[in-house]
């Protein structure tokens, strides 16, 4: 059992495994968000409120659910690969960046678009709105950083001490939004927290929920397999797998 | 005995870095110079009504200085970098965040506190009131440094970079944003004639964090650059 | 809910629809951007392996 965990830091068995992973894991998530899809577009009742309205909840809370989650991944695997030096913690951190901003840009976009019938623009200076925009440009930064410095090796440490800076000011930084919005827009009343959700509606949102988590975990091990593939062009595994195709 | 040797090369590298920065004090004026422009602008920008000014000019003239803290960040390891001193810091036998901590002082002493004093006349030029210009500097004087500390981090990790400075303000903008919050609101609030108690503390808090923190984050980020 | 009303979307058919489409956009581009880099990478190191099995 432990043999298998010591297998996965390896750049090559990983490459293996997570290519055997990666269709269950995808089965799963087709699964999950069909039903959650059904249940919440055609099953669920309509918010007596906002009417048919709030079903982009479906799409919009998850997606912002998992910008934070995988900032947090992005963060930890950093900080892993900073203090004990695995590779493979290091590609995780690199391979979750896109993947976050383009989460964080979805919940931004369809926050947005529920904001105009709710709200009546386009755009609101609402917290959590804001401090998603604050969280993609801190996601951007992480992408330019890396972008920016050549050797991998340098690149990914450097993107670690910026992802663990960023994951210990984002608590502060949103504190920092909802408390400047409550003096600036007064109680505005967001559905996005409402206490007591219907269950018929509650049961979508997590299916949804566990549908984005493991779509995550796909798309970043299809992304973490291409990054090795980059690092290790030179060995011989690598060549061997190239030759073949 | 090493204590002591290492608060003597912090003392050290201060006053090196206040007297080289003295030697060239046209560059000390260009952030000062920067920061009352750029305040100045606005009012030709958006129209000289007394009431509007007053009700954004706190906000106004600490988005200048933030702007003008971003500007001057580049200078905190750049000559040191390009000279070879700053891969002697990182040998040498005294922790490298303490070296790291002098060096943002004095960026501090050099930009930072120049704001503070040429503050009142900014609150002049866009009519604020008293109680606002006092507590116009005293947010400055605890955000400034905060400014300083955390941009350090940024310049830690772009002083290796060809185009650095451009990601320098994408990387260190979004980490701003409390410092701003807090403290332009405080002066807002401090005008109304309400207590600003909670602003001040939360402003500290930021403060205690960023001296703690951050050198450990930049003599991190430093080590990595020069690898 | 009839198969009517789910494309009417109780008149937020427009804000409904382009949320999803998006969503929708957004998972593709994720799935097909490293099938894609994946088919780039070994296409240049085989080439790479041809190049140097001729020269040797």
């Amino acid at each position: 059992m432990w043999r298998f965990f010591h297998k996965l830091g390896s750049p090559k068995h990983f490459y293996r495994i997570a290519g055997a992973w990666i269709p269950w894991l995808a089965l799963f998530c087709a699964g999950f968000m069909l039903v959650g899809l059904y249940l919440g577009l055609w099953v669920a009742p309509p918010d007596y409120q906002q009417g048919e309205s709030y079903r982009i909840m479906y799409v919009h809370v998850p997606a912002a659910w998992m910008s934070l989650f995988i900032y947090v991944v992005m963060a930890g695997a950093g900080a892993i690969g900073l203090i004990w030096h695995m590779k493979l913690a290091e590609v995780m951190a690199i391979s979750s960046a896109h993947i976050g901003a383009s989460f964080t840009f979805l919940a931004l976009v369809t926050g947005s678009i529920w904001g105009k019938p709710m709200w009546g623009t386009w755009w609101v200076w609402d917290a959590r709105l804001t401090s998603e925009l604050i969280l993609l440009f801190l996601y951007l930064g992480v992408i330019a950083l890396h972008n920016a410095v050549e050797d991998k090796r340098t690149a990914a440490r450097a993107t670690s001490i910026l992802a663990i800076v960023g994951v210990v000011n984002i608590p502060i930084i949103h504190y920092s939004v909802e408390w400047w919005n409550t003096l600036h827009q007064g109680p505005t009343v967001t559905k996005f927290d409402a206490p007591s959700i219907d269950v018929r509606m509650l049961i979508p949102l997590l299916l949804m929920a566990v549908a984005f988590k493991l779509f995550y975990a796909v798309v970043v091990l299809m992304r973490a397999r291409c990054e090795i593939l980059q690092r290790e062009r030179n060995t011989q595994w690598v060549r061997q797998l190239a030759g073949e195709s | 005995m090493k204590t002591r040797s290492t608060s003597r090369a912090f003392t050290l590298l201060l006053r090196r870095d206040l007297t080289l920065a003295f030697r060239q004090r046209a560059e000390m004026i260009n952030p000062l110079l920067f920061f009352v422009l750029v305040t100045a602008l606005f009012p030709l920008g958006i129209g000289a009504d007394p009431g509007l000014l007053r009700s954004i000019g706190p906000g106004i003239i600490w988005v200048a200085a933030l702007l003008a803290a971003m500007l001057s960040l580049d200078s905190v390891f750049r000559s040191d970098f390009e000279d070879g001193s700053l891969e002697h810091f990182l040998l040498s036998a005294h922790p490298l965040s303490i070296l790291v901590l002098a060096k943002t002082l004095a960026h501090w002493l050099i930009t930072g506190l120049p704001l503070l004093i040429v503050a009142p006349l900014l609150g002049l030029l866009l009519d604020l009131s008293a109680d606002a210009v006092w507590t116009l500097i005293l947010t400055l004087a605890l955000g400034t440094p905060v400014l300083s500390m955390v941009g350090a981090i940024g310049v830690a990790l772009t002083v290796g970079l060809r185009r650095g400075g451009m990601i320098l303000s994408l990387l260190v903008l979004p980490l701003y944003v409390p410092v701003l919050i807090f403290a332009a609101n405080a002066v807002e609030t401090a005008s109304a004639g309400l207590p600003i108690t909670a602003h001040l503390s939360l402003l500290t808090a930021l403060l205690a964090l960023a001296c703690s923190l951050s050198p450990v984050a930049t003599a991190a980020a430093l080590k990595i650059s020069l690898s | 809910m009839t198969t009517a009303e789910f494309f009417h979307m109780g008149g937020y058919a427009f804000y409904v629809w382009t949320s999803y489409g998006l969503t929708l956009i957004v998972l593709l581009a994720n799935v097909l951007s490293p099938l894609r880099q994946r088919r780039k990478i070994l296409a240049d190191l085989a080439r790479r392996e041809r190049r140097e099995r001729k020269l040797k």
